[in-house]
């Protein structure tokens, strides 16, 4: 049977005392799109719920030196925000893409990060706007790069006493061009069989000063395809470069794609070399666009 | 079992519910308040049926824990005909429009539907169809759903 009881703590630290007092027997509730379906599934759920919801301060898209959003920022205000459709293109493929308007309208931007599946489908957009996580616990703040935020399946270094309050972006990506492919067979409603995402930027006479490649469901955390971003860094921006840069990414330097129920690994790495070339493509135009 | 005690507004009346605290929304609204037009399809959040609008946008009721509903506002299918039993228009061009068959999905496409219009009086195709796509049909095969929700547009203009 289901038993659980709740709290509704008006202040972060408030939540920060309750977490310390509860310790292992609680678990935080924001947008609950994962925490409900996980108690219904396993029918097991912890003795109490913190919930965050009451966190409104913690609901926000700003930019000042650099992009500031909020842990509690539903998905739903990722995909309405102008700003984050101009100038985070690849977050907003990403919000914009989770599961159907009912469910963005209450899920969280922390909580995808903090569930940490492998699929979550802002990851790959946040490493390549190289996010910075800051967390909140008892001895204060600290941020973590994205890169080294996911330490496995559905695992962070988010300690049971923290609480992430922000996703930071630094305000140089106003300079990249960003794109984020979701895979999946239908338009809606489906998690990624594979995700790529891309940022690029640059330099005089089309020359590519500086690339990042996301890849999710291709290894058992939300990765960086470093080896590939190596090779783009100072190439020409063309088809055979794009189509190199994709070769390396889907190449066991990069990644480790499983065969599952839902896709094979040899299809996953197609995917990734094809899409990683057409998401560079496509983060080039938008810099152009916007330029 | 622990209970809690909730006040919020339920289709235009403030109303108070003593439930356990491990309630949904959709099994307060069914068991609690007998409203049994929210229906239970996956009890996940795949399905949409049911689906009611929580302080202006469309959310999946099962998914939605009973404690969180405190002081907030939500509207049903229930809520949704005037006093005299005419329907809303959106309920309406379902009917016309054949855009129900068994009528299981049929609450919480209107529901899904009445959120899209009441920000977008004015919606695209695309619009529309990414409005209902958390909204599961088995009949109908969704054009003429699709086409009640045009019709229900131009109507409520
Ligand atoms: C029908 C359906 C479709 C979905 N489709 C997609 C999809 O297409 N793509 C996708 O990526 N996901 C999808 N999801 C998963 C889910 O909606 C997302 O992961 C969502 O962003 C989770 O956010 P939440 O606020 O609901 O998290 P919750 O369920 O409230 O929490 C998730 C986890 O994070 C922890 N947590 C939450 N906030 C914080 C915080 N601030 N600090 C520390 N820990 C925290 C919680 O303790 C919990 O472990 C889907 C879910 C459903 C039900
Ligand atoms: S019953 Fe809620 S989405 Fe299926
Ligand atoms: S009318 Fe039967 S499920 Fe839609």
């Amino acid at each position: 049977m289901i038993e659980y009881d709740y709290l509704k703590p008006g202040s972060l630290a408030e939540v920060l005392s309750l977490l310390k007092e509860y310790g292992p027997k609680a678990a935080l509730i924001a947008g609950g799109t994962d925490v409900m379906v996980k108690i219904r599934n396993t029918k097991k759920s912890p003795d109490v719920l913190i919930s965050l919801r009451e966190l409104k301060d913690l609901q926000y898209i700003k930019k000042n030196s650099g992009y500031h959003i909020g842990a509690l920022t539903t998905h739903r205000m990722l995909e309405q925000s102008e700003m984050v459709q101009k100038e985070l293109a690849a977050l907003h493929e990403g919000a914009s893409r989770i599961g159907s308007v009912q469910v963005r309208n209450v899920a969280t931007l922390g909580g995808n990060i903090c569930n940490a599946a492998p699929s979550a489908d802002t990851a790959g957009p946040l490493l390549v706007l190289d996010a910075t996580v800051v967390l909140e616990g008892p001895e204060g703040r600290r941020s973590v790069p994205i890169a080294e935020f996911f330490t496995g399946t559905y695992k962070t270094v988010c300690q049971a006493e923290e609480v992430v309050v922000e996703l930071e972006i630094p305000s140089e990506m106003e300079q990249f061009g960003s794109a984020y492919w979701k895979h999946s067979r239908r338009k809606a409603m489906n998690l990624p069989i594979l995700g790529v995402a891309v940022a690029l930027k640059l330099g005089d006479g089309d020359e590519i000063s500086d690339a990042r490649i996301g890849l999710t469901v291709a290894a058992p955390t939300p990765v960086r395809a470093y080896k590939a971003e190596e090779f783009l860094k100072g190439k020409p921006l063309n088809d055979d470069v794009l189509a190199e840069a994709g070769k390396i990414a889907a190449s066991p330097d990069c990644c480790s794609p499983r065969d599952s129920l839902r896709c094979e690994s040899w299809y996953r790495c197609e995917i990734i070399e094809t899409y990683v070339a057409r998401m560079g493509r496509l983060a080039a135009e938008r810099i152009k666009e916007s330029s | 079992m622990k209970k809690v005690t909730v006040s919020f507004t339920l289709n235009k009346d403030a109303v108070t519910a003593e439930v356990p605290v491990t309630w949904t929304l959709l099994k307060t609204l069914r068991e609690y308040f007998e409203l049994t037009g929210a229906k239970e399809g996956c009890g996940v959040g795949e399905c949409g049926a049911c689906t009611v609008i929580v302080d202006g946008e469309a959310v999946n009721s099962c998914l939605y824990p009973i404690f969180e509903i405190e002081g907030k506002s939500v509207t049903t299918i229930e809520g949704l005909a005037n006093e005299d039993g005419t329907l809303n228009p959106i309920q309406q061009a379902f009917l016309e429009n054949n855009g129900v068959q068994c009528g299981f999905c049929t609450s919480g496409m209107i529901m899904s539907a009445k959120g899209l219009l009441d920000h977008n009086p004015d919606p695209t195709e695309g619009e529309i169809r990414s409005s209902i796509a958390g909204n599961f049909c088995r009949c109908t095969g969704y054009v003429q759903i699709v086409e009640a929700i045009d019709m229900a547009a131009k109507t409520l203009k």
